[in-house]
């Protein structure tokens, strides 16, 4: 929303304040002012009143005159004129209009002698867009010919303004910022000077004609206040009004709707004004089957149950609170009007303007949830205008003011210490402060000593100061937080630990990055359908998004592998090899109190061209193991599962398991989707749930002594397909001698595979004898033997 | 000199001149000195000497014994000399200006700006939180004194499941169960809740280089008896000097609105790239829009099981995404969450 200096100074005097200071101020204690303020007037100067004393047609051109132009210049008592060559369809003689010199400036353009078509020009004559002030190009300006030729164009009208703007978005939850007098109202207070009361007419002297025919007919509107009126005769705004209009981004249109558009801009309320003869009977209410209007703007809308509606009787005539209708709107036979001042639900309108996607002007203002006790004021205000300006413009009925709620008007009763206790700065904000501040801003002030009874403004009142706390806003930020000495809290010394899955996830993700070379990646919650079907992976069902804006993104993951797998599929040209893992979240369906399963997960794949697929499975399983191993100082098991996604191929498909506990899986990736992200690597991956691995209970570091005495290695070659049976039957053996166990070799001959173990013996207070040694090999390769396992010979 | 003691003499000579390999020159040991070596078998002629001949030869055997032992020592040394040189010539000279394989992995941008900050609030005694990315109605809005209809519901698009939770548009979804989890600690002990959580964020909303569905943020929350405005300044300058590393950074506070906290502001920074001059990237204004925060409201304290009227405290949220978009210059959101690996394979470990 933009703001002009000159609006706000009819409300407060700001003379001798360095204004471009007080804007920043606002900015900082009220809402947020956007960088660019604009210096409107500026890049004006030379501009003057002048007359046309003389047209001639140009002999060449039939848009072209040849003017002589008083300027205000004299010389020896003559007046002198001026040659100018002028493209206006509009000149005629005795007209003034806004002339720009030689050495005038206008924006860009420097005005200096030069030839038009054959004829040297001194000067131009100037339309309203020419200067900055509309973009009404249609013609010079065509002024009041009571004005003194030579008159600087700035001393007639307000070009010369500071306007600034701004941002919609912080000024939320301020209904009563939303037009010009609210704003006033924070200059006044940041200033310590005293708001102007506005100046309105009596309406009561009007209580003697006749009533209009008002009835609110539903809940959604709070208020509405009607006034009629007829023989208004301005067509065209005044030339200040329409600057004002222009520079806070708005259009003239004509008087009456320049006038809605100006009060809602002073005031932040949105005004309608209706062709009398449409409006006999106003009915606001909603309609149970939906049908389409339109709005003035020529637009079919559709209007549903839930939109609020101002009709005449049971004829719509304006979507309440968002635009007037095409057929109620003021036209050329139009003889009496009638003046809409009203109150809505702000969740109705905010929701009837986001269902026809229109949010106007007016809805905007609405959706902020307006002051009801507003809109007699602004119609008192309107009548006072419109009866400056025109004042042949004559009120027919008296106010009528259907009046049905409002909202509650707190009274907060704070003290000094209760202000100290959020503020932290003791003394530096006094009582005086507390009660300018809040009486500046018109909240009713009762204090006594240090104990402040307040009352909330009505149009403050509607949400925004509902508690304590809120005064605590106004009184700081009046105050000006730059004002503040920060100091440290008090508070009491005690250790925070980091929690064990944060550790967890900060060591696993520390392992794979700097052990394994993986890169960790990020990809989204849910299920990518389109590329889950390139892939050949089906999107498994689950909880939905209700409103995904991409019906492909709709459904959450249940695992992060089939993601993971397309995020592997980019990267196919980025080397022959590379792993990447992820730790997020997986939704396993609902749990039984039909809340989201949420599990966190971290998943990985490695990819290589070079790598057979059981050298990387093997280095996947390494990856897994060392990391448990690392942070838990324990092993890892496995079993084999059975396969229940696409993306599983369904052999060396294993549950990784520690303490018994299943943490999660690891596998080949299935052929049909490893082909379709390369024809030839070789694609592993696991995925092992973040939080079972960080509730296993660390084993901890067991020291021994290294034995004096030397040990003695003994290398056993077993037949057989699994080491697991040898693992077992060495660890049931349960020899303290037994320092280390380690698979040497790997063979498959004739009579099937081997495997030669290393047992490494040793004791840690004497030498061992070969026999002792020996007992312990025999009694494994006899135990091994009674399972079918033998020696190889 | 007996004539065949000479003889050998003469061909051992010949023959160790003839060596060049320490394994000949073993041979030739071997053959010369060796219990049946050649030296030792000019004894077995001795039979037919005089005893007086055999005192000659014998010497004579034993000079040429010694001085084939001494020949063979030095003619060993002299070849392991050399062994040793072809050894030191065999190597060739490298080229150690190939690149290095670094072989390195990499972190996510975001895990090495949120590390940075955990850290930063651990070391001033904030326990770091973690929180479900699935949360409920209660958890996002209501209990953060966001009822129905409310509008702060419409500026950020909700994704909702068709289980009825949502995804949660803000780290605050968590305040309130931090609020419950600390309280006893804070109402019985005396201990101000301090803590920091980081979490996913999602909003319903199309994406471009700018915008993000999914996104990171890190909340925290104080609260304390007596918790001011003054020591929110003081925090938020304190721990944002120590995350951007620049004790010469400022911060100020303007109002903002945010239902959840009372009064509300938006944290401006003193722009890192001109320090306050004013440049481009500031647009000219020596402040760059950072957090938005704020004492917790009232009724956000009441939800949690805090009586307002005891216990005031401080919340604010910082934009993970967007610190880490800024301090390593991602121009495109997107790429952070697209595993693309020329990209994201850059950002090796960042302390």
């Amino acid at each position: 929303m933009y703001i002009s200096m000159n609006w706000i100074r009819d409300f407060v005097d700001l003379s001798g304040l360095d204004l471009n200071k007080l804007i920043h101020q606002f900015s900082l204690s009220t809402a947020e002012v956007e960088n660019e303020i604009f210096y409107k007037g500026s890049d004006l100067c030379g501009v003057v009143v002048a007359e046309i004393k003389s047209i001639e047609n140009h002999p060449n051109s039939k848009k072209l005159h040849l003017l002589k132009v008083d300027a205000g210049d004299v010389k020896d008592g003559e007046p002198q004129l001026v040659d100018v060559v002028c493209g206006a369809p509009n000149v005629r003689v005795g007209m003034k209009t806004a002339f720009a010199k030689v050495g005038a400036r206008l924006g860009e353009i420097n005005i200096a002698p030069r030839p038009v078509a054959g004829f040297e020009s001194f000067g131009m004559c100037c339309s309203e867009k020419e200067i900055g002030i509309s973009d009404d190009n249609s013609g010079i300006m065509d002024l009041d010919p009571a004005l003194a030729n030579g008159t600087d164009i700035k001393d007639v009208f307000e070009i010369d303004d500071i306007v600034f703007e701004v941002d919609n978005k912080s000024l939320t939850n301020r209904p009563d910022l939303w037009g010009h007098y609210g704003i006033a109202r924070e200059f006044a207070a940041l200033s310590g000077r005293p708001l102007k009361k506005l100046e309105t007419v009596d309406l009561s002297v009007y209580d003697s004609l006749p009533k209009l025919d008002i009835k609110i007919e539903d809940d959604d509107c709070l208020r509405y206040s009607g006034l009629k009126f007829d023989n208004v005769s301005v067509n065209v705004s005044p030339v200040n009004m329409r600057i004002r209009l222009f520079y806070c981004g708005m259009r003239a249109i004509n008087f009456l709707a320049d006038m809605t558009n100006y009060l809602m801009l002073e005031m932040g309320q949105p005004m309608h004004a209706f062709d009398s003869r449409k409006v006999e009977a106003i009915r606001i209410k909603k309609f149970a089957d939906p049908f389409t209007f339109r709005t003035l703007d020529g637009v079919d809308r559709a209007i549903d149950s839930n939109t609020l509606m101002i009709c005449n009787g049971d004829e719509p005539v304006a979507i309440a609170g968002i635009m007037g209708g095409l057929d109620s709107e003021i036209v050329d036979d139009t003889t009496s009007l009638t003046l809409e001042s009203a109150c809505f639900d702000p969740v109705s309108i905010r929701k009837s303007a986001s269902r026809m996607a229109h949010r106007t002007d007016a809805s905007q203002r609405y959706e902020k949830t307006l002051d009801p006790e507003m809109t007699p004021v602004a119609i008192a205000r309107f009548v006072k205008l419109l009866t400056d300006i025109d004042s042949g413009a004559k009120v027919i009925s008296r106010l009528t003011d259907d009046f049905r709620r409002t909202y509650e008007r707190k009274t907060l009763t704070i003290d000094k210490a209760y202000v100290d206790r959020y503020t932290g700065i003791g003394d530096a904000i006094t009582c005086e402060h507390i009660e300018t501040t809040l009486k500046a801003l018109g909240f009713d002030v009762i204090r006594e000593d240090d104990k402040f009874t307040v009352t909330v403004p009505s149009w403050r009142a509607t949400k925004d100061v509902t508690l304590k706390a809120d005064l605590i806003e106004e009184i700081t930020r009046i105050y000006g937080y730059d004002n503040f000495v920060p100091h440290t809290a008090k508070s009491p010394l005690y250790p925070v630990r980091m929690g064990v899955e944060k550790s967890a996830e900060n060591d696993l993700k520390d392992i794979l990055v700097k052990r394994f070379s993986l890169h960790e990646v990020h990809s989204y919650l849910w299920a990518y359908h389109d590329d889950y079907k390139k892939l050949g992976m089906e999107v498994e069902d689950n909880v939905k998004i209700l409103n995904a804006t991409n019906p492909n993104l709709e459904t959450l993951r249940r695992s992060i592998v089939p993601t993971q797998l397309c995020q592997v599929k980019v990267n196919t040209g980025y080397a022959p090899e590379f792993g990447i893992f992820e730790i997020g979240r997986v939704v396993n369906g609902l749990k039984a109190d039909g809340l989201c399963d949420e599990r966190k997960k971290l998943a990985i794949t490695l990819f290589s061209k070079t790598a057979s697929v059981k050298e990387l499975y093997f280095r996947l399983r390494d990856m897994i193991a060392v990391a448990i191993d690392e942070m838990r100082h324990r092993e890892i098991t496995f079993a084999p599962i059975e396969a229940a996604h696409d993306y599983q191929h369904p052999k060396n498909l294993n549950a990784v398991i520690c303490d018994g506990v299943a943490l999660g899986e690891i596998g080949i990736v299935h052929p049909a989707v490893s082909k379709k992200i390369d024809k030839k690597a070789s694609i592993v991956y696991a995925e092992l749930d973040v939080a079972l691995i960080s509730e296993i209970a660390d084993a901890g570091i067991h020291y021994e002594e290294a034995s004096k005495y030397p040990g003695m290695e003994v290398d056993l070659t077993f037949l057989s397909d699994s080491y697991a049976p040898i693992k077992a039957a060495i660890a049931s053996e349960n020899s303290p001698l037994i320092k280390k166990v380690g698979v040497v070799d790997l063979y498959a001959g004739e009579e099937g595979n081997s495997i030669t173990v290393r047992i490494t013996f040793s004791c840690d207070d004497r030498t061992l004898t070969r026999e002792e040694v020996q007992a312990v090999s025999d009694s494994i390769v006899a135990k091994l033997a009674a399972d079918g396992i033998s020696m190889k010979l | 000199m007996n004539e065949s003691i000479c003889n050998l003499r003469e061909q051992f000579n010949d023959a160790l001149l003839a060596v060049s390999t320490l394994a000949d020159l073993e041979t030739l040991k071997v053959e010369y000195l060796g219990k049946k070596g050649l030296i030792t078998a000019l004894l077995k002629n001795m039979g037919k000497l005089s005893p007086e001949e055999k005192k000659t030869f014998g010497s004579e055997v034993n000079t040429l014994k010694g001085y084939a032992t001494d020949a063979i020592a030095e003619k060993f040394e002299a070849l392991q000399k050399a062994e040793l040189q072809r050894e030191l010539d065999a190597v060739e000279l490298f080229d150690i200006s190939l690149p290095p394989v670094l072989d390195r992995g990499s972190y996510h941008p975001v895990t090495l700006v949120q590390r940075r900050c955990e850290e930063v609030f651990r070391t001033m005694g904030f326990a770091v939180e973690d929180y479900s990315e699935i949360v409920t109605d209660y958890e996002c809005f209501e209990s953060l004194n966001i009822p129905p209809f409310h509008p702060a519901r419409d500026m950020q698009d909700t994704y909702y499941l068709d289980n009825g939770q949502l995804l949660k548009t803000q780290t605050s979804a968590a305040q309130n169960a931090i609020y419950k989890k600390y309280r006893d600690a804070l109402i019985n002990e005396g201990k101000t809740i301090k803590a920091v959580f980081p979490g996913r964020c999602f909003r319903n909303e199309a994406t471009d280089a700018c915008h993000e569905n999914t996104f990171f943020q890190m909340e925290g929350v104080m609260v304390g008896k007596d918790i001011s405005i003054a020591n929110l300044i003081y925090s938020m300058k304190t721990m944002l000097s120590e995350v951007f590393d620049n004790y010469g950074l400022k911060v100020r506070l303007r109002p903002g609105f945010f239902p959840f906290v009372e009064p509300g502001f938006e944290l401006d920074i003193s722009c890192q790239i001109c320090g306050g001059e004013g440049c481009p990237s500031c647009k000219h204004s020596g402040w760059l829009e950072l957090c938005p925060c704020g004492m917790i409201h009232p009724n956000v304290l009441r939800e949690g099981g805090i009586d307002p009227d005891e216990y005031t405290g401080f919340a604010f949220g910082l934009g993970l995404t967007r610190l880490a978009m800024m301090k390593y210059g991602v121009k495109d959101i997107r790429d952070l969450n697209s595993g693309a690996l020329t990209a994201m394979s850059q950002f090796t470990d960042d302390k």
